[in-house]
């Protein structure tokens, strides 16, 4: 936050009503690629059933955040832990590539823009979503196959379609088989990067409607990244803004999009058509 | 304690790409019990609207306290934690805009139920909820599973009503709520905030033509003065 922003409004308060901890709590986050350094001391908290947006524009380093937060690539810096049992209060960032392993792929969710990130194109869609249970040694066919029906079905897909694989499916489709093989193992945390950026207006909405309703009823914690803030002020009911790599301004969504305090955010906000 | 009580309240806003800051109002004291509604009054450009964002905390005070009793406890919402003020918006603060947002492929009904929902209401349980309050502010029911994007200025502003009001709250602010109704659902509105103030609602608005709540009203908070901080002059007359 700038030097000026303490003089223009009053600074917040610790949480003095939730009475839940974080799940999610990331302090001095550092990312260095080569001589770039794409995140610079982030720090952020994320309550359950809570949707946090990232927003700033390309090359802020908001990717690279949420890449850290799903222990994809180790970081320079910063301790991350998540309220989880078993878990609780240990730097995950310290944790042998294993254990890093058994976190992700238990307690974190996460879509991509690109589904071939996510998804094997070439798979059944349901085999997909069967894949994260079989990585947890389930083996049978029939707990397989309900489980990938579920999901599929929570994430709105249409199950005639189960069976065919994700590259003849359509952008909006391929985004719902992503978001279902995401909560196959019911996470406390799911990462979306961009996940209706690219998809047209209709079926943007509809994904996000879907991703609406998921995270109520399934109470999860949702760190979204994305540059539309259209996106955000429809999911998101937080926001933390970066530049540079850096956080520039926090605040609740309508705040941070109307009456933003930081110059870099009015300049962000104002260039909406 | 008062439900609500303000104290040296003020908004400025600081715009960048002008290099200056605009003041809204300063130094704004009153108080509100449970049950209550105040009318906020003034001329165009005085900073109603401003008043009643920066206590829902969509802007941030620059100066002040709001301290306000909430369930959990007293807290002050000029400098409540955001997640704190994300909580007491589910549960207990409530704000009327003049206009609907509609989400594309959410129908009237749906809209109007999801601040039910968020709550944790069950569906089976919103969904006759929802219909009710739109049923109240007369939305014709073959427009319930319709997209409002398409509605009528009006139509949208009865789905806004019933969005706001499903979901019972302890205070409510309200910024020109009759803007584009009819006398029909203005009426409609006068009645539903007599209910709840009867309740025990206590209730802040701007209203442009205040007739139809002034039985309702319990004072009036005056914002008048120039844009000029050193000016400006703040009234509160509570009867």
């Amino acid at each position: 936050m700038t030097a000026i922003s303490n003089h223009r409004f009053v600074p917040n308060d610790p949480p003095r009503l939730v009475a839940t901890p974080p799940l999610l709590r990331a302090q001095g986050l550092v990312k260095h690629y080569g001589r770039i350094t794409a995140v610079q001391d982030v720090s952020l908290e994320v309550y359950p059933g809570e949707v946090l947006g990232v927003v700033g524009e390309s090359g802020s380093g908001k990717s690279s955040v949420l890449r850290l937060l799903n222990l994809e690539e180790p970081a320079d810096a910063g301790t991350y832990t998540l309220e989880l049992p078993g878990w609780q209060g240990q730097n995950l960032l310290r944790l042998e590539r294993f254990q890093q392993r058994e976190v992700q792929i238990l307690h974190i969710g996460i879509v991509y823009q690109n589904p071939h990130l996510g998804l094997r194109m070439r798979y059944t869609s349901s085999g997909n979503v069967a894949e994260r249970l079989l990585i947890t040694g389930e083996r049978r066919y029939s707990t397989l196959r309900a489980a990938a029906r579920a999901s599929l079905a929570t994430s709105e897909f249409p199950l005639d379609r189960m069976d065919d694989p994700p590259r003849i499916l359509s952008g909006g489709m391929q985004q719902r088989v992503q978001l279902a093989r995401a909560i196959a193992l019911r996470p406390r945390l799911l990462l979306l990067d961009e996940p209706t950026t690219g998809l047209d207006v209709s079926v943007q909405a509809m994904v996000l409607d879907t991703l609406k309703r998921l995270q109520r009823e399934l109470h999860l914690a949702i760190v979204i990244v994305s540059h539309d803030l259209g996106v955000i002020r429809t999911l998101a009911d937080r926001v933390i803004v970066m530049r540079h790599g850096r956080v520039v301004e926090t605040g609740l969504t309508d705040q941070v999009l109307e009456d933003p305090q930081d110059a870099y955010t009015q300049q962000l906000v104002h260039a909406k058509l | 304690m008062s439900l609500l009580h303000v104290e040296h309240y003020s908004k400025r806003f600081y715009i960048d790409h002008l290099q200056r800051e605009i003041a809204v109002f300063a130094d704004l004291h009153f108080t509100l019990e449970a049950g209550q509604f105040l009318l906020v009054s003034g001329p165009n450009g005085m900073g109603k609207s401003t008043l009643l964002r920066c206590l829902y905390r969509t802007y941030r005070p620059a100066a002040g306290r709001a301290w306000y009793a909430s369930r959990r406890g007293p807290i002050d919402l000029a400098r409540a934690a955001d997640v704190d003020m994300a909580l007491l918006r589910r549960e207990e603060l409530g704000f009327v805009t003049q206009f609907l947002r509609p989400r594309p492929r959410v129908s009237a009904r749906e809209l109007v139920a999801e601040p039910l929902l968020a709550a944790g209401c069950p569906w089976s349980e919103a969904l006759p909820r929802a219909e009710a309050m739109l049923a109240t502010f007369g939305l014709k029911p073959a427009l319930w599973s319709a997209y409002p994007a398409t509605f009528s200025g009006g139509e949208q502003q009865r789905v806004n009503l019933a969005r706001a009001l499903v979901h019972p709250c302890r205070l409510l602010l309200l910024d020109e709520p009759t803007a584009s109704l009819d006398a029909a659902a203005r009426a409609s509105l006068t009645e539903r905030l007599a209910q709840l103030k009867a309740q025990g609602v206590a209730m802040i608005g701007v209203f442009h033509y205040p007739q139809e709540v002034r039985p309702l009203l319990d004072g009036e908070i005056k914002l008048a003065g120039t844009a000029d901080p050193a000016q400006m002059e703040v009234e509160h007359v509570v009867e």
